[in-house]
């Protein structure tokens, strides 16, 4: 580290740091902003807040379709989880164990969906499902999800197993177990934080995520996203902030889960 | 010893041996579910931007007929590089200064770098929306200190989308320069001192070219991700701020023009796989997503 031996000091170095703490407040106080102005009392969005109130927890809560909303973002992330995390398991085993010739071209393959600008893999989606008519299907935003989530599992559980040693599962095979039963009792239990934490990562990312169900939700089957961005399209309602925290909140459970799961890794 | 070291390599290598066959039935459920859902419409979208009631090039002919597409794909171009020009203004000093703080340090600005990077891209958007409205934060603040005399406009024009849009990019520039410098040697840098060059001589001689990489690998990104953006300028931007990803949403929702917006589409994906191509050339392509080469 360069600073480690005292060469930052001086004018130069106040400055770097006032200006790296500016950037860090830009990065920072906006959501912090918006958790606050969920419990202000004002109609305004106003900052600072007039006063603290729940209201907008209240009508955000307390409206049902708001309620569905959630339920429909809980279910399609959820089979998102499954599939990619499942999927991302079977291909980074593959990709990590094995020794053929198009590894590289295959682990690209995978990882495309990163490159590829979301707005096209959401119309190319609603093309298909408009004709086999499956719109609105929460099966069909899941599947769309999953192919969002299925690199970034990849690139976790790939990470995983990367460092996990080999020799103690060849240990169970010289034991006399039956492949199948060393990854069941040795691999999978220690590459399970890693496992846990990419399914956790993709689930957020189908939570999250707007512009494929925007295309491909039905009136009735709205994510919490597309009925914020539909919300926004008319005013800009106070409980928009409410539900905003609770997104907030959301992200913020599922990093800190993650961050958990990789210390206990690390204490291996 | 040796015969045991031999009989574990003979272990090792008949283990993976063993599994080749199997492996590609491993690799082929994700790849069935990429080609389905992704590959396919894709193509999907290519094959309407060129095909109906026949092979014709008339949409693409379209996009340039009227100036008003040309000028949608010109301000795309324009924010982009406006974003990614603020965003390495911005990313450079910041990632400059995570490098020479310590580990422990390090990892908790980082969160702070990351935790907004994992929100909703709504959300972050919709935050911005809050604070810089008529009686946000910012005007608030700008009023009570006196700077300004009355509210200004940050909303739905240039301005909020330049904002917006370098809120939710400043992680990855941030990321990919920290990467990079975390790599330079310190030494190089110590080296530089000692043989009598000024903080700012040894900065610009020796840190600042060792960075490039980063520099070009995270602004290409930035470039390349900010030409695809639709949610925050169309939340941010007034009407006039129309970027090309909201054209192919209003051709596909409201005029229902598929062909057209598959066209664009088009030119969007070739556009971006362009820029990564030639980001992959000048910068290793594990910098790009912010690893270390």
């Amino acid at each position: 580290m360069i600073g480690s031996e005292g060469q930052r000091h001086g004018f130069g170095a106040v400055g770097l740091g006032l200006l790296a703490g500016a950037t860090l407040v830009f990065l920072i106080a906006p959501v912090v902003i918006i958790v606050i102005v969920s419990v202000s009392s004002s109609e305004y969005l106003s900052f600072p807040p007039a006063g603290l109130s729940l209201r907008w927890y209240e009508r955000f809560l307390g409206d049902p379709s708001w309620g569905r909303a959630i339920w429909v973002s809980i279910q399609v992330g959820t089979l998102t989880m499954l599939f990619a995390t499942s999927l991302g398991i079977l291909a980074a085993l593959a990709l990590i164990r094995g020794t053929f010739r198009w590894k590289g071209a295959i682990y690209a393959f995978l990882l495309s969906p990163l490159i590829v600008p979301t707005i096209i893999s959401a119309i190319g989606l609603y093309f298909l499902v408009a004709r086999v008519r499956w719109m609105g299907s929460v099966l069909a935003m899941a599947l769309g999800h999953t192919v969002l989530a299925l690199p970034v599992v990849v690139i976790i559980i790939s990470a995983t197993l990367q460092g996990f040693d080999e020799r103690l599962e060849q240990a169970a095979l010289s034991l006399g177990a039956s492949r199948w039963r060393a990854i069941r009792k040795v691999t999978l239990p220690l590459i399970g934080p890693g496992v846990l934490s990419a399914a956790l990562f993709a689930f957020l990312t189908s939570f999250d995520e707007l512009l494929i169900p925007l295309f491909l939700s039905g009136v009735t089957s709205q994510t919490v996203t597309v009925k914020m961005w539909n919300t926004l399209q008319y005013w800009m309602d106070p409980s928009i902030a409410a539900v905003s925290t609770f997104l907030i909140g959301v992200t913020g459970a599922i990093l800190t889960a993650s961050a958990l799961l990789r210390r206990q890794d690390q204490a291996r | 010893m040796q015969a045991n070291a031999r009989a574990l390599a003979t272990v090792t290598e008949r283990a993976r041996e063993a599994w080749r066959p199997s492996h590609l039935g491993l690799l082929l459920p994700a790849l069935l579910i990429l080609i389905v859902f992704f590959v396919y419409p894709v193509l999907g979208v290519v094959y309407r931007s060129v095909y109906r009631n026949g092979f014709t090039l008339q949409f693409y002919q379209k996009m340039f007929q009227s100036s008003v597409y040309v000028t949608v794909i010109w301000l795309t171009f324009r924010t982009a590089s406006l974003v990614t020009l603020i965003c390495l203004v911005l990313g450079y000093p910041l990632a400059y200064f995570l490098t020479g703080v310590g580990p422990a340090t390090a990892r908790i600005l980082m969160a702070l770098v990351i935790f907004p990077f994992f929100t909703s891209v709504i959300v972050r958007t919709y935050s911005w929306m809050v604070l810089l409205g008529r009686s946000g934060f910012v005007n608030a603040s700008l009023l009570a200190l006196g700077v300004t005399s009355e509210p200004l406009r940050f909303l739905h024009n240039q301005t909020g989308v330049l904002i917006g849009m370098t809120y939710v990019l400043l992680p990855f520039m941030v990321l990919t320069l920290y990467s990079v410098m975390r790599g330079i040697d310190p030494d190089l840098v110590r080296a530089a001192h000692s043989v009598g060059a000024t903080r700012f001589m040894a900065f610009r001689r020796i840190f600042l070219p060792l960075s490039l990489p980063g520099i070009v690998g995270g602004g290409l990104l930035v470039f390349i991700l900010s030409l695809g953006f639709f949610i925050t300028p169309a939340l941010m931007g007034g009407p006039s701020d129309v970027m090309i990803a909201m054209l192919i949403q209003r051709e596909v929702e409201l005029t229902v023009n598929w062909s057209f917006a598959s066209a664009l589409a088009v030119a969007l994906l070739a556009l971006t796989l362009a820029g990564f191509l030639l980001g992959s050339r000048v910068v290793g392509v594990n910098r790009l997503f912010g690893g270390r080469a």
